[in-house]
């Protein structure tokens, strides 16, 4: 015998570290979807025109106000997070025409015919104290109540929910229950007590 | 006649493990490529809030991300009383500079764009769960008068309860 073979080298640890390597990146790096709620600021104010104070009906608002300790009152009343969509849902429904409640005008929209649109717009007055997860939580809850109002009208005039509606369909919707959160300038009570 | 005997045990032939390791550094390129790393290392903890209702927007590069934390390192610069930063780009802000710094940070993030996607570009506000409400309506207030109105409170999947 004169040449000896090579060992062959055994790369099936190769394998295993590549693999390693492999779901190290799948579980550091992620698929970064920017998701979030979006929101629409209102447009500045121009410099030569004075604020014009908007005179709206009492029934038409919820006053929701969040303080530095993250307390939540609606119209006066202290309530918890969670009581917060079923209280926004009625205010927007207001399914028994309450004259407490907003008032409605019937509008005609593509796609759904006249439809009583609620006048109702949310204040929300938040403290410079206020945490932003509370923030967030209260612009969620009334983000849901709006998708629930959503897509009960949209169940009833298409048979479908929200989601599944195509884009002219959505805006019927989005025009029959609108979205109106109107923020009021932030109140500084709690500079003191919160830092 | 041991010549027409099979002889002993008969080994299985070996499998090619090289191949292997191939194949799955394949897969290991792919996912790096599609993967995207955050652009801008933070320089501020973040733990955004989760919520129930939220959207995925439309777009990665019609996206700007403003970011505001506790600073990382004590060398940021902070907001008073020194709790807060606020990064744009990879820089966290000053004080002083932070009106000049969202202006400019707003102008050149539009004209990155195109003239029609400049309407569609949204600022992502990447805020830390325990932040003040005070810092994140500051910059709120500045990207109102810089007239970028098209804002996302960034926010994780929380399922409904």
């Amino acid at each position: 015998m004169s040449k000896r073979k090579t060992p062959g080298l055994n790369t099936g640890a190769m394998s295993d570290i590549s693999f390693l390597l492999l779901t190290f990146f799948l579980l550091t790096s992620s698929i970064n979807t920017e998701q979030g709620i979006p929101r629409k600021l209102p447009p500045p104010k121009q410099e030569n025109t004075e604020d014009k104070i908007v005179d709206i009906n009492k029934r038409n608002v919820l006053n929701v106000l969040v303080n530095f300790r993250d307390e939540i009152s609606v119209n006066g009343d202290v309530i918890m997070i969670g009581d917060l969509k079923g209280k926004a849902k009625e205010f927007f429904a207001n399914p028994n025409n309450d004259p407490s409640l907003p008032e409605k005008v019937s509008k005609p929209i593509d796609g759904i015919g006249d439809f009583p649109v609620s006048k109702g717009v949310v204040s929300l007055t938040n403290d410079q104290g206020t945490s932003y997860n509370m923030y967030v939580q209260v612009q969620n809850e009334l983000q849901r109540a709006v998708n629930e109002l959503r897509d009960e009208t949209s169940l009833q005039y298409f048979g479908k929910k929200y989601e599944g509606l195509d884009s002219a369909a959505q805006r019927a919707i989005n025009t029959a229950v609108p979205m109106s959160i109107s923020e009021a300038p932030p109140i500084d009570y709690g500079s003191n007590g919160a830092n | 006649m041991s010549r027409f005997r099979k002889e002993g045990k008969k080994e299985t032939p070996e499998l090619n493990m090289g191949s292997m390791s191939d194949i799955i550094f394949m897969f290991l390129f792919f996912f790096m490529v599609i993967t995207t790393m955050r652009e801008a290392s933070l320089k501020v903890h973040l733990k955004v809030p989760s919520a129930t209702e939220i959207q995925k927007l439309e777009k990665k590069s019609l996206v700007a991300n403003i970011y505001i934390g506790k600073p990382i390192s004590k060398n940021e610069n902070t907001l008073p009383p020194g709790e807060v930063s606020v990064q744009l780009n990879d820089q966290t802000v000053k004080a002083e500079d932070l009106k000049k710094d969202v202006r400019e940070f707003i102008g050149t993030e539009k004209e990155s764009r195109s003239m029609e996607d400049r309407d569609r570009l949204t600022f992502s506000l990447k805020v830390d769960k325990d932040v003040q409400m005070r810092y994140v309506n500051t910059i709120k207030q500045e990207l109102r008068t810089n007239n970028a109105l098209k804002i996302n409170y960034a926010a994780g999947k929380r399922n409904k309860n």
